[in-house]
């Protein structure tokens, strides 16, 4: 115990170590792992995503020319980044928010 | 005059339930205590309660996919979850794995250690009470997460397991920052050395509770720092090429007891540290990635060695995207014979801390059993 003692003291005048979360919200580093999302002007539908996800939280549609993704089923594993021949993934920092839903979003080729 | 027989007075024994649910254990089991005062006789361990049907999962899915789903077998160490069934696909394809993606496994392995051994310190001081050894552990233990963090971009799955080697890299400045910020943990740790070397409340609630001697460890079939602190110097790293290169050597105490165990983990989160500098040092250049694409044959059986123990994967391949079974034996459940063995003859008070010491992980040890009556 006398030991810790002098971390004690120390604890009673240095700033908490944890982050004052709603109020404060910490850097992301830059190696986070966060949302996903398509640039459809790349993405040629070839459904290499769909077939390397492991949870199965892709589906690209290629005759609706659409890719539906669903972040509550992701694991943020990036093999899908990885394996993106047309480089058409891309990830933020930023990691995504909670819901009252499990939703679908819908990345769509626009119609010209 | 009283005539008083002691041989017809017959002895009361309290059954006390102790779980599923209770505030020491992170995770459900029952243990259906018989109690003769406060003095324990009997214990009736009790799983079922998060089956999740893991293994049968892994044989439905695609062998590939079956790497993160292996990983979420356990969350705190899901790392070597993901590379023992790596390892198993490798025997099975006849992969070679480059020399850098072996040191890379090293230094991963052992950060997964690390988090998983200052975890268990700090719930085990939270078990006997010690609320400010509890809260300081888990504060240094942050600066591995967030190295992990910078690295994989996870805090604790690191997804970076893949069939044939590693998918992320740890580069110079990487390195860099790794040897610096585990000297940083290190350094911290240091400081509470003597509070679980020499502090006196600390040794009264460990020193002589749970105790496991050595042939009694051996014929139960316990592993882990469990069989360490019991004097036998059993560790599956011992096995790996790799870590033996690294001048590898277990950690074992003697005492047979609590104290032991924890004196085992602690010392651990030394050694991890200096295997991790190591590997740094000797990592050589070159890929870290070899793919097969071949489908997996035959059985094989692969052992390593997780925080808390052997950890058993048992595959059969049948040339096809799918496995016709995988067995996950996972460290917990061979140490549930030595919990109960250690239960027995102590008091109702030490149970908490003789539960913790074998560092129970019951989601990741329940398993379906079937038995099949034969038809006379």
């Amino acid at each position: 115990m006398p030991e810790m003692l002098k971390e004690i003291l120390k604890n009673l005048v240095s700033k908490p170590a944890t982050v004052n979360y709603p109020f404060v919200k910490p850097e992301p580093l830059p190696a986070t792992r966060g949302a996903l999302s398509w640039d459809m002007d790349r993405c040629d539908q070839c459904q290499d995503c769909e077939r390397v996800c492991p949870s199965m939280a892709i589906k690209v549609l290629p005759e609706e020319k659409r890719v539906e993704y669903q972040p509550f089923k992701c694991l943020f594993c990036f093999l899908c980044i990885d394996n993106c021949m047309q480089q058409a993934i891309s990830n933020s920092t930023t990691l995504t928010a909670p819901g009252y839903e499990k939703r679908v979003e819908v990345f769509e080729i626009k119609k010209q | 005059m009283s005539s008083h027989n002691t041989a017809t007075i017959q002895k009361e024994y309290t059954v006390f339930p102790f779980g599923p649910q209770h505030p020491v254990l992170p995770e459900p089991i029952q243990l259906r205590f018989t109690l003769d005062e406060e003095k324990i006789v009997d214990v009736v361990p009790q799983l079922g309660y998060v089956h999740r049907g893991i293994e049968r999962a892994a044989e439905l899915n695609d062998y590939k996919r079956n790497i993160y789903l292996c990983e979420r077998v356990c969350g705190i160490c899901n790392y070597i979850h993901g590379m023992t069934y790596c390892r198993v696909i490798e025997d099975l394809t006849d992969t070679e794995v480059p020399e850098r993606a072996k040191y890379l496994r090293i230094i991963w392995q052992e950060m997964g250690r690390l988090q998983s051994h200052l975890l268990w310190l700090g719930l085990f001081a939270d078990a006997i009470g010690f609320e400010s050894l509890f809260m300081q552990i888990w504060r240094d233990r942050e600066i591995i997460l967030t190295l992990n963090e910078k690295t994989n971009g996870h805090r604790i799955h690191l997804s970076t397991n893949a069939i044939g080697g590693a998918r992320k890299d740890i580069d110079a400045s990487l390195a860099k920052e790794y040897r610096k910020d585990l000297e940083l943990v290190r350094e911290k740790i240091k400081v509470l050395e003597p509070v679980f070397y020499k502090d006196k409340s600390f040794r009264q609630l460990t020193e002589g509770k749970g105790i496991l001697p050595k042939n009694q460890a051996n014929f139960m079939g316990a592993v882990g720092p469990t069989i360490r602190g019991s004097g036998i110097p059993q560790d599956m790293r011992t096995l790996d090429p790799t870590c033996k290169a690294l001048d590898f050597k277990p950690v074992v105490y003697e005492s047979c007891d609590s104290y032991a165990r924890t004196l085992v983990r602690f010392d651990e989160v030394f050694q991890s540290i200096e295997l991790i500098n190591k590997a740094l040092d000797q990592m050589p250049d070159g890929p870290i990635l070899n793919k097969n694409e071949k489908f997996p044959e035959g059985t094989t059986i692969v052992r390593t060695e997780q925080p808390r123990g052997e950890l058993i994967y048992y595959v059969e391949g049948n040339g096809t995207n799918k496995l016709s079974r995988v067995k996950i034996r996972t460290p917990t459940g061979a140490n549930i014979p030595s919990l109960v063995s250690m239960l027995i003859g102590h008091e109702l008070p030490d149970i908490p801390v003789i539960v913790h010491s074998i560092d129970p992980c019951i989601s990741c040890t329940e398993r379906y059993v079937q038995v099949k009556k034969e038809a006379s």
